[in-house]
């Protein structure tokens, strides 16, 4: 019988794992964004040097992944095991940068759900007793994201207002057991449990407008989250959610209206903070690495600061293909809900 | 297409009632300020290439399309057509340099996978679809003429 499980989908820690430390590494639109200042490292050339814009992407993911465990002195070929995943084919900025640092890994792919995914999948081994140090990565690239999903760079042409500039960023998590007892940056920062998103679709088929069509699966992942916990939305500081962009964070708490739960002012979209309004943005940021860095960079250092003490964070994928989209398929949704708590070894 | 359930139906046709709309106005003017400035210039052309080289009727509309399609694609090149057509929308898609720059923005783009898989199959990708089924209708209304006359 599962003993950590409540209700349907929700997943309650033991002995919860701390986020002991995190790094951040964006493109220079980000970098010139509001949350510019709160990131590790700014590159100003969307290739950093490499050849391709896949390279960039691997290395990016490498380093970030090098550069949270050099913050807290750990190598990180010595990790028990590395959980990331990308959007691209195969996923191959994961696996590639994997086989650079040399660690056991577990390649994942939740579309833009990833960091979730990840960190939900780090916390149950960790507090499973198989791991002590895991590393939990999300990234994408604006340049290698929009060549596989939609037209060339060079393509004049117009986006919709409802569509998202995919994130060049990538964000990386280190967990420990409870019982870890190494250096660490942050020292306050639980995962106390987590919530496993369904997929859900509710029909949207227009590649250009991803928050209306992963909305719906937020809300279910929130909704069967409180009803699983018994809780009240105001047991949260913060319902964090990945991408849903402005015009899906607008049909996500109304949608929340519906069912009864009324966010209030507690609702914070990484896809709406990581850009300004007048960065030709239509409606905000999107991709793995959106949620990834933005939780890493900014969020996790306020909570740490203990700007909030509760926080769900949903990020939110659509599984969508080009190949499935040319074919009539409409574009599925999926949110996995972490719990976050400030709190005291 | 799939079939939408009853639930899948209404919240559709919520998104679209709600969803923010591109200004359609403005961006026909935009469209026809821009198409329209591109067309002059190539009747410039046309008339400085007649004047100096006093090219007959045919000689002068290629002249005039191949120095169009040298100019999209330098413009892609250097890396301002994206920039033009993210203002001009279909006044710069339309024209014949917006076809320039559907074919040298994949060549750019998939150099790097080399050049038979890279550029060499995926030069069309954008463009394919538009000359699979302009020379199609051609040959279709080709052979009605023909039938016909």
């Amino acid at each position: 019988m599962a003993h950590k499980k409540l209700g349907r989908q929700t997943l309650v820690f033991e002995k919860p794992p701390r986020i002991i430390s995190g790094a951040t590494i964006v493109g220079d639109m980000e970098g010139k964004g509001p949350l510019g200042k709160f990131f590790d490292i700014v590159i100003k050339d969307d290739t950093w040097g490499e050849k391709t814009w896949e390279k960039a992407e691997r290395k990016m993911f490498e380093e970030s992944v090098r550069l949270a465990f050099e913050k807290v002195n750990l190598n990180p070929e010595r990790m028990d095991c590395m959980l990331g995943g990308d959007l691209l084919n195969q996923i191959i900025t994961a696996s590639f940068a994997a086989r650079e640092i040399k660690a056991p890994f577990l390649g994942l792919y939740g579309a833009c759900s990833t960091m979730a995914e990840s960190l939900i999948l780090g916390s149950m081994l960790t507090d499973g007793g198989f791991f002590d140090v895991t590393a939990c990565v999300a990234s994408s690239h604006f340049s290698t994201a929009e060549r596989q999903f939609r037209m060339p760079l060079e393509m004049g042409g117009q986006t919709p207002p409802t569509a998202q500039r995919t994130v060049t960023g990538v964000g990386c998590s280190v967990l420990a057991s409870s019982n870890y007892e190494g250096e660490c940056i942050m020292d306050n920062i639980f995962v106390t449990g987590g919530t496993v998103g369904r997929v859900v679709d509710m029909g949207i088929s227009d590649a250009n407008n991803m928050g209306a069509a992963m909305a719906p699966a937020a809300v279910d992942t929130l909704v069967n989250h409180l009803r699983d916990t018994e809780r009240d939305i105001s047991y949260y500081d913060l319902v964090i959610t990945g991408d849903l962009g402005s015009f899906g964070s607008l049909l996500f708490s109304d949608m929340c209206k519906e069912k009864g739960v009324d966010l209030g002012d507690r609702h914070l979209d990484c896809g709406n903070i990581i850009f300004d309004k007048n960065q030709n943005v239509d409606c905000g940021g999107s991709g793995c690495g959106c949620s990834g860095s933005v939780l890493n960079g900014y969020l996790l250092k306020r909570m740490h600061e203990g700007d909030f003490e509760r926080a769900f964070f949903m990020a939110t994928g659509a599984l969508m293909s080009p190949t499935a989209s040319m074919q009539g398929e409409t574009i599925p949704g999926i949110a996995h809900g972490v719990i976050l708590e400030r709190g005291k070894l | 297409m799939k079939k939408l359930k009853r639930e899948q139906i209404r919240y559709k046709e919520k998104v679209d009632a709600i969803a923010p709309k591109s200004k359609t106005l403005s961006g026909c003017i935009r469209a026809f300020i821009a198409g329209g400035l591109i067309c002059m210039l190539g009747q410039a052309i046309g008339d400085v290439g007649s004047l100096l080289f006093s090219f007959s009727e045919t000689d002068r509309a290629s002249f005039t399309s191949i120095a169009l399609i040298f100019i999209g694609a330098l413009l892609t090149g250097v890396g301002v057509y994206d920039n033009i057509g993210a203002w001009a929308g279909a006044g710069s898609i339309v024209p014949i340099t917006g076809f320039s720059n559907s074919i040298v923005s994949p060549a750019m783009e998939f150099k790097r996978e080399g050049l038979v898989m890279g550029v060499g199959s995926k030069l069309f990708t954008v463009a394919g679809p538009v000359l699979v089924y302009g020379i199609s209708v051609s040959i279709l209304i080709g052979l009605l003429t023909c039938l016909f006359s």
